[in-house]
């Protein structure tokens, strides 16, 4: 915890504090963790979808384009938010709050998609308790779900810290781990897109 | 209210209706004792919110020896009931509670916090730093961890123990045991697990970051190495245990179905992730106990530890084969025979880098003058006894001779010989070595000698007549037997070897005792001739800053060398400013609100259960919002430094 | 290294962002014509697709993450090779260790 405030300016904003470098390193290695937790849910989910069992199956009840718009909208927001962190670095935070909120919209246009297929499942007869194949989904698409929601709840708190303290070390570090969170997002997506929905899809 | 309290409030047990009344007691008698002497605003300043790594590691030590008590009861208890054949000392339902929290104590609750502790206390100073890298994280760490810890045993008085076993196998812990119990297990798991992984992260990036000026990776102590290592698994294999445990608490709170007999359920899917995880865990335990045998042998063999690279890539290849071996734990389940070939073979590579280092040990003890310390004394029994642990589990790797072997005595000898020889004979080693360093005195060596005789004499007799139980064929998890098995001898003798580890753990408490009276007080930081950078402090227990001034490290055995050199007590040193971090109460009350959550899904308490998270979620956002502010920490001037010196220059 | 001249480089078109964008859109209709347009059999498919993830997902961490930035970007590469691998272990492993249980 040593000079904290002994600032190294050849660097961006984020790593110029010891604290921001840090944090920054905590918060990969806290990435691995959570890739081990997704890996986790995604092997719970390929070990269980083939039992035998009732119910739909995801080939009759996904609706693939639709599935198709959430993967580019979530992607388009994480693209988004390397904007921010680019104009962030360009010490610019007018851009850069106004690419957070974009990245914010699209996320949160990504949660309404999910919740609107959940229901839609849910009418089709999918639910959470009707056999193992949709347990494992929902919990696997759910538990992305609720980081989702929390990465909106924690990126707007972090957008009103930077207006009210313009850019600091200690708001630029939190911007910019906010954004590795949310590139991570879209990371975890490409797996569930690639092999719960499109493999889910070939016959 | 009432009828939920008069329906989980355990009366009908003579035995639990004590453990009530004790427990009622010993609150009151704290609560007096803290009052009487006003000691509140003490407790919440000193030690709940405090950020100082030796303080949160000394409370870890704490709470370990308490689960240890309680973990040791319960093992006393069935070596109890199973002297003799036919007894009914305890129920079956009462056997099958106790052998499932005696598991789940022992290891989550108090290998891993005993072990958490000493590192705590010992890694940033032996690294050089002035505390972990992150000091908030780290008492969130704590106190997730004693609030999942105290979930879990309260287990035993309100609404009944878990009784599926510490691997809490589905379906019998789905549908084959309703009630609270298991609840119990997942989320006060769950709870502490939270602190585990925080625990973890914060090691890796302390270590990564915080080394002293010159303290290259290879120049590092082996305990910050295992420590390190450790680390990288905790982060791996936790996230694995949260979602198994979150996956069975669906199951059962909200009907899904993932290892249930129907719909498509598959209850060996959790054998599978359990061990997972389960396997990783070993590892987790053993290397930090691995890491201060290094220490405690390189300190009283008075030689640089032998082969020091060569233990470093054992540790990683162990850890990395960790991860590759988890299926050896249910060879009899009915996998393929490819499966079970591969998984043997990866199981007795790890006998590999384990057999370097125990070359390397024995190369460090080879033609050294070697002190008979008590801490000592642990290091040297515990290279033969596991020695016999790790024999024995080559042999239960063998996936065919497994058939034979699994869920009888063997096992259960087998493992206890690793994990007793291996970890509990680490953190009594450990406890001793840096005694000195956490109070100030030594423990008393005469007494610390009659624990360990009676400790690890006690063990031998207690767990060798169990490899021969397991040879004539005594399964685990049985309550009773019957005269014409035959077994009787055997578990007398077992018995007795019990009693005998009792004596020693009560020994080692009351030298607790008694060395609080009766040591001297340590007048240097260096108490055992030490090599390594926790003795390079002035006073005997360091500052809260630890070091006046960050040390210089030019070798392995950094603080060795500067004794040769004669650098190690530089008497004219400017001091500056030490910037510190602040304490902080959020940790406790967020740990709190966890404990609430968990305490209303064990009883499936909604609004409590939502209360809980939202509470959390609250402290989380506050955190958030008031950070800035908080890491802005405090200095530490000068005089407070020289005034906290004082000993030091004074002897001078 | 990377760190150094980032305050120049700042000032420049985010190209890594854009093409990072661009490259993954295309993988992921590259994944989509591969499991939905070709005849190809589960198992070719499943290969291909997830070879295609594990390429897009080193997109994020490369170009949006910039996982080698950073005094610890050794580390921070480490870590998540090392996650590719446990994760690898823990999928790949569990199907194979569940599917042979009879």
């Amino acid at each position: 915890m040593e000079n904290t405030n002994k600032l190294n300016t050849n660097v961006p904003l984020e790593y110029q504090t010891e604290t921001g470098k840090l944090n920054i390193l905590g918060f990969w290695i806290f990435l691995g963790a959570e890739v081990a937790l997704f890996s986790t849910l995604y092997a719970a989910y390929f070990a269980l979808k083939d039992g035998v069992m009732e119910g739909p199956l995801p080939i009759d009840v996904f609706d693939f384009n639709y599935t198709i718009i959430m993967t580019i909208v979530l992607l388009t927001s994480s693209f988004t938010s390397g904007l921010a962190i680019h104009e962030m670095r360009r010490n610019n935070i007018k851009a850069m709050v106004v690419w957070l909120v974009i990245t914010l919209l699209f996320g949160a246009g990504f949660l309404y998609m999910e919740i609107a297929e959940f229901i839609h499942l849910v009418h089709s007869g999918a639910t959470l308790g009707t056999n193992a194949l949709w347990s494992s989904f929902y919990l696997l698409t759910g538990t992305h779900g609720v980081h989702v929601a929390i990465g909106i709840v924690w990126i707007t708190l972090i957008i009103f810290q930077a207006l009210k303290r313009g850019l600091t070390p200690d708001t630029a570090k939190k911007v910019f781990v906010s954004s590795l969170y949310w590139h991570f997002l879209d990371f975890v997506w490409i797996f569930v897109f690639t092999g719960v929905y499109l493999l889910g899809m070939v016959k | 209210m009432v009828e939920f309290i008069k329906d989980n409030l355990i009366l009908n047990d003579p035995m639990i209706v004590g453990a009530n009344i004790s427990i009622l007691l010993t609150v009151i008698v704290l609560v007096f004792v803290l009052t009487y002497f006003k000691k509140w605003k003490w407790l919440w300043t000193e030690w709940i919110t405090t950020v100082d790594h030796k303080r949160i590691g000394i409370m870890y030590i704490i709470s370990a020896l308490l689960m240890l008590f309680r973990g040791g009861v319960d093992a006393l208890l069935m070596r109890a009931q199973l002297t003799v054949p036919n007894a009914s000392f305890l129920s079956s339902q009462h056997y099958n509670e106790i052998f499932t929290t005696h598991g789940t104590i022992m290891i989550l609750f108090m290998a891993m916090p005993f072990l958490l502790g000493l590192m705590n206390v010992v890694v940033p100073l032996q690294i050089g730093a002035r505390d972990v890298a992150f000091p908030y994280l780290n008492n969130l760490s704590f106190w997730s961890f004693f609030f999942g810890a105290i979930l879990f045993n309260i287990s035993f008085v309100f609404g009944g123990s878990p009784d599926a076993g510490w691997t809490n196998y589905a379906p019998l812990a789905i549908e084959g045991s309703p009630g609270p119990g298991i609840n119990y297990y997942l989320l006060g798991l769950q709870v502490s697990g939270i602190g585990t992984l925080l625990t973890g992260i914060n090691f890796i990036v302390t270590i990564i970051k915080m080394r002293a000026p010159g303290m290259t990776l290879l120049r590092m102590p082996m305990f910050s190495w295992t420590t390190l290592i450790t680390s990288f698994i905790i982060v791996f294999a936790f996230p694995i245990l949260t979602v198994t445990l979150a996956m069975m608490t669906f199951d059962r709170l909200f009907g899904t179905h993932f290892f249930t007999l129907t719909a498509g359920g598959n209850p060996m899917l959790w054998a599978n992730f359990f061990w997972l995880w389960g396997h990783p865990e070993v590892y987790i335990v053993v290397l930090p106990a691995f890491g201060i045998f290094s220490e405690v042998i390189a300190t009283f063999s008075r030689k640089t530890l032998f082969g020091h690279k060569s233990m470093i890539i054992s540790l990683v290849v162990i850890s990395g084969l960790s991860f590759l071996v988890w299926v050896h734990h249910f060879y009899t389940m009915g996998g393929s025979a490819n499966v079970n070939n591969i998984f043997s073979i990866t199981t007795m590579a790890i006998a590999i880098p384990t057999g370097i280092k125990i070359f390397n040990w024995l190369g460090t003890l080879y033609k050294a003058r070697i002190q008979f310390t008590a801490a000592m004394m642990w290091a040297l029994a515990f290279i033969p006894t596991f020695v016999i642990g790790g024999v024995t589990g080559v042999m239960l790797g063998m996936a065919a001779a497994d058939f034979q072997y699994h869920n009888t005595y063997f096992l259960i000898a087998h493992f206890h010989y690793t994990l007793i020889a291996g970890v509990v004979f680490a953190c009594f080693a450990g406890f001793v070595y840096w005694y000195p360093k956490m109070f100030g005195h030594k423990m008393n060596e005469p007494i610390g000698k009659w624990a360990f005789w009676f400790f690890t004499i006690g063990f031998n007799v207690c767990f060798l007549p169990q490899f021969l139980l397991g040879f004539a064929g005594m399964p685990r998890r049985v309550y009773t037997y019957l005269p014409e098995d035959g077994w009787t001898a055997l578990n007398v003798v077992s018995t007795i070897g019990a009693v005998g580890m009792g004596i020693g753990f009560v020994i080692i408490v009351y030298n607790v005792y008694y060395s609080l009276r009766h040591s001297k007080m340590e007048t240097t930081g260096d108490s055992w001739n030490g090599r390594t950078l926790e003795w390079a402090t002035a006073t005997a227990v360091p500052p809260h800053y630890n070091f006046p001034v960050t040390p210089v490290v030019k070798d392995v055995d950094a603080f060795w060398q500067m004794k040769q050199e004669g650098t190690a007590n530089k008497k004219d040193i400017e001091y500056e400013p030490i910037h510190m971090p602040n304490n902080t109460g959020t940790p406790f009350v967020m740990s709190i609100f966890f404990f609430i959550a968990g305490f209303g899904l064990v009883f499936e308490i909604w609004w409590m259960a939502i209360l809980g998270i939202a509470g959390s979620f609250g402290c989380m956002i506050f955190r958030s919002l008031r950070s800035h502010v908080y890491d802005k920490g405090y200095y530490v001037s000068v005089e407070e430094i020289k005034r906290l010196e004082q000993p030091f220059h004074k002897e001078a | 290294m990377e760190t150094e001249n980032k305050n120049v480089q700042a000032n420049r078109f985010p190209w890594s962002q854009v093409i990072g964008f661009l490259l993954s859109i295309l993988l992921t209709f590259a994944a989509v014509w591969v499991g939905k347009i070709t005849d190809l059999s589960y198992s070719q498919i499943a290969i291909i697709v997830f070879a295609i993830a594990f390429i897009q997902a080193a997109v994020q961490l490369f170009m949006f993450m910039h996982v080698t930035e950073g005094e610890q970007g050794k580390w921070q590469l480490g870590k998540m090779f090392s996650a590719a691998f446990f994760a690898i272990v823990i999928v790949a492993g569990s199907v194979w260790v569940m599917n042979s249980m009879h």
